[in-house]
């Protein structure tokens, strides 16, 4: 099947998708929604103005910031609960647990630690990115296949050559799926703390736009996170594909 | 002056190897593998064949030295296989053990640059390694796009730029089908004449032991040891075609003999699964 | 039980003592943190009330709704897109990417839609859930075994017989999968959606808690969710493993 064809077929679902939003809009009226033609013709104009850097750059800091330690946490603890048998078997479940609470419940506690601001919210984007790679981690050391360790010991290895050489790469495109999953829900967890405590960021200003029922710029503004999201979710998703070996 | 000549030394030597497993909660102790007393001589094909659990692949792992026995010595060229695999030593698994992140070349040649070779060196015995494989075409693929026998081709090339001794195999041919195996059996038996290595076989196969070996050792079910060790006789160049020779069938149905009520016993023992 | 078992027990244990502790001799600070104890006595005192009863039959009778609707039309998409292979490469990329979204952002244009009710609160549970079980389903009838569908031809099932009696149970441990998952998402997005934007509902409850100050009330609420949510993570963790063994491939070492 030709890669012409399947792009197509792609833009087409994308037209349906389109098209429904349109009729959505026909449905709705402009108090509850915004067509799509002049909210994308918007986002453009937004993504253009000075006025509006402030806030994707607020995001963007916390989002950065939010993914280190999500990356750094999620590596800590789920290579260190892989590296035994017990330590995975008692600490999983837990995890899982975690993965499933709604985190947001959490969220009055996290303010009342950190008050109001850039920390709440890169804690908030920590604590839903960090648990997939953790997850992953573990799994990717607990599923390391024993027969590649045993070849590392016959053709002689020292023990650091064999975690060099051998348990990195073997666990890499694992590692790699799980900080995609951690990448999507880091960026969630920010969004979502700058709807309840900030007074920049793109959250913000769909909260601000909603109370002044400007419903282009948050729709508009929804559609630039998609956008982003989709993207680098994409990019990754090949990065992973590639480690995997995947066609 | 009388010069005796004398005998040589063997390359392996195993004396008194004995594996226990402990016991555990609602199980008794499990002797696995022994008493076995086996000299491997330098340059010599000896196979072990058995039925499956019989300790086969435990005895291997012993001589390479990634198991230490529960009793017994295991030397190799003399000095005692004790806690890391010694130099001069390959293995080849009966699983896949080809790196996926690796081409097939990166593959071949990962234990050599582990162990500081000169890259032109490197490149000399991967390239003559990788054709006598028959794998020049597939130097920059990478095993998930290859096929079962060739991944094994590949651990085989792996090893062999090792440039080892002493080659143990485990099974090597154990998920290729019939004819495939009796190739490879061809190529294996290139291999063992080029490198003049000593060559310890596990395979459960019988026709591919006789075949291929000196030596054949038919060992029990549970606690292994060697009911008997047949000498082939075969000339050292041989190949596949030799199943045509007499003997071929006479030695077969000596092994079978052994063998015949031990893997009945196996089956017995292990069509129970562990709940 | 097994050793596991009991080290996580004695985890969570240690984790409350020490809070406990921490709270009472004022290293946590009681304006951010009551001690655990007092969330427990908090917790079973509001279990008492009416409001907390009439909160947690909007929460767990929306989440129900939520995965009942999710279970069924993310199996009845899966088998037809699994059975539209040309739909299924076009829908590729936007099921890979469903997940990577905030799809929270789009409870405000909901809500915009339907006005505050449970309806968007349903359809937020129901958004989150059903494309977990659509790859889920898609993921199982990939791994139904070709032989599978060749040994109902010679046993000449109808199409209905083999979906029921061969197709069905071995895409079983997949979906249920798929239903664990979704479980999970329809609790995120029910509570949090009552959280950012509710009248009623054990969300909005602990949101109005908090905005009034009343760190008992918002404790116990949040005991009450984190209990739940754990022990039908244990429950179907428990029947997962169970499912999985049975329809273990590979034989047993």
């Amino acid at each position: 099947m030709s890669r012409l064809v399947r792009i197509g077929d792609i833009l087409l679902v994308l037209l349906a998708i389109l098209a429904c939003w349109q009729l959505v809009y026909l449905a709705a009226g402009d108090v509850a929604m915004a067509a799509p033609a002049p909210t994308l013709a918007y986002a453009f104009e937004l993504l253009a103005s000075p006025r509006f850097w402030p806030h994707i750059g607020e995001t963007m800091q916390a989002f950065a910031l939010a993914l280190v330690f999500s990356v750094l946490l999620g590596l800590g603890f789920g290579l260190w609960m892989g590296s035994h048998r017990l330590s995975s078997e008692v600490g999983e479940p837990i995890l899982v647990a975690l993965y499933s609470l709604p985190k947001i419940t959490l969220y009055p506690v996290i303010l009342m630690i950190f008050g109001l601001g850039m920390s709440a919210k890169v804690a908030f984007g920590a604590i839903h990115g960090f648990i997939p790679i953790a997850i992953f981690a573990m799994n990717a050391l607990l599923n390391i296949r024993p027969v590649l360790l045993k070849a590392g010991k016959t053709m002689n290895l020292s023990p650091q050559q064999i975690v060099t050489t051998i348990m990195l790469p073997a666990t890499l495109p694992e590692i790699t799926s799980g900080i995609r999953i951690g990448f999507s829900l880091t960026l969630l967890g920010v969004v979502i703390g700058e709807m309840f405590a900030s007074k920049r960021g793109l959250g913000y200003v769909i909260v601000h736009a909603i109370e002044f029922a400007d419903t282009q710029t948050m729709l508009a503004v929804t559609v630039i996170l998609f956008t982003f999201a989709a993207l680098s979710n994409a990019l990754l998703l090949r990065l992973d594909n590639t480690l995997h070996r995947r066609p | 002056m009388t010069v005796s000549a004398a005998a040589p030394e063997p390359h392996v030597c195993l004396s008194g190897i004995r594996q226990v497993y402990p016991a555990t909660q609602g199980r008794a102790p499990l002797h696995a593998l022994g008493p076995i007393n086996l000299d491997l001589r330098q340059g010599e094909f000896f196979s072990v064949v058995g039925p499956s659990g019989c300790g086969k692949s435990t005895l291997l792992e012993i001589v390479a030295g990634l198991q230490p026995p529960t009793e017994g010595t295991a030397t190799f060229e003399g000095r005692p296989v004790v806690g890391s695999v010694p130099e001069g030593i390959g293995v080849v698994f009966q699983e896949d053990a080809s790196f996926p992140w690796l081409t097939v070349w990166d593959n071949a040649a990962f234990g050599v640059r582990r162990a500081g070779l000169a890259e032109a060196e490197v490149k000399r015995r991967v390239g003559h390694a990788l054709s006598f494989m028959g794998l020049n075409d597939f130097t920059s693929a990478y095993p998930s796009q290859l096929s079962g026998g060739m991944r094994q081709r590949v651990c085989i090339a792996r090893t062999l730029v090792m440039q080892p001794r002493l080659i143990l195999l485990d099974e090597p041919f154990g998920a290729l089908d019939a004819q495939t195996r009796l190739i490879m059996g061809d190529e294996l038996l290139r291999i063992w004449r080029e490198t003049g290595a000593t060559v310890l076989l596990i395979t459960h196969a019988l026709d591919e032991a006789i075949m291929l070996s000196d030596r054949v050792g038919a060992m029990s079910f549970r606690p292994g040891r060697f009911l008997e060790v047949l000498e082939t006789g075969w000339d050292r160049d041989r190949d596949s075609k030799i199943v045509s020779d007499p003997s071929f069938g006479a030695m077969t149905g000596r092994l079978w003999s052994h063998l015949r009520s031990e893997s009945i016993d196996a089956i017995n023992t292990l069509g129970q699964k562990a709940s | 039980m097994s050793t596991a078992a009991w080290l996580r027990l004695a985890l969570m244990a240690g984790l409350f003592l020490l809070l406990e502790i921490f709270c009472r001799i004022g290293a946590i600070d009681s304006r951010v943190m009551i001690p655990p104890s007092e969330m427990v006595v908090s917790l079973v005192s509001l279990l008492q009330t009416r409001q907390l009863a009439v909160d947690m039959l909007q929460t767990f009778g929306a989440i129900a709704i939520a995965l009942l609707f999710a279970v069924a039309a993310g199996f009845a998409a899966g088998l037809v897109i699994h059975a539209l292979p040309r739909l299924r490469r076009a829908l590729d990329p936007f099921l890979a990417t469903y997940y990577a979204v905030p799809l929270f952002i789009f409870y405000p244009v909901l809500i915009a839609f339907f006005g505050i009710s449970v309806l968007p609160i349903i359809i937020m549970g129901f958004a989150f859930a059903v494309v977990s079980v659509i790859m889920s389903t898609l993921n199982g009838l990939d791994h139904v075994p070709r032989v599978l569908r060749k040994v109902a031809r010679v046993h000449r099932l109808s199409p209905f017989s083999t979906v029921t009696r061969l197709i069905i149970p071995s895409v079983a441990p997949h979906l249920f999968t798929g239903v664990k998952l979704a479980v999970a998402y329809c609790f995120i997005g029910v509570i949090a959606s009552e959280f950012i934007a509710s009248s009623t509902g054990i969300g909005h409850a602990i949101a109005y808690a908090y905005s009034d100050f009343n760190n008992r009330t918002m404790y116990g609420l949040i005991l009450l969710i984190v209990t739940v949510v754990i022990t039908i993570n244990m429950t179907l963790h428990h029947y997962e493993g169970k499912i999985s063994r049975r329809m273990a491939r590979r034989p047993a070492k």
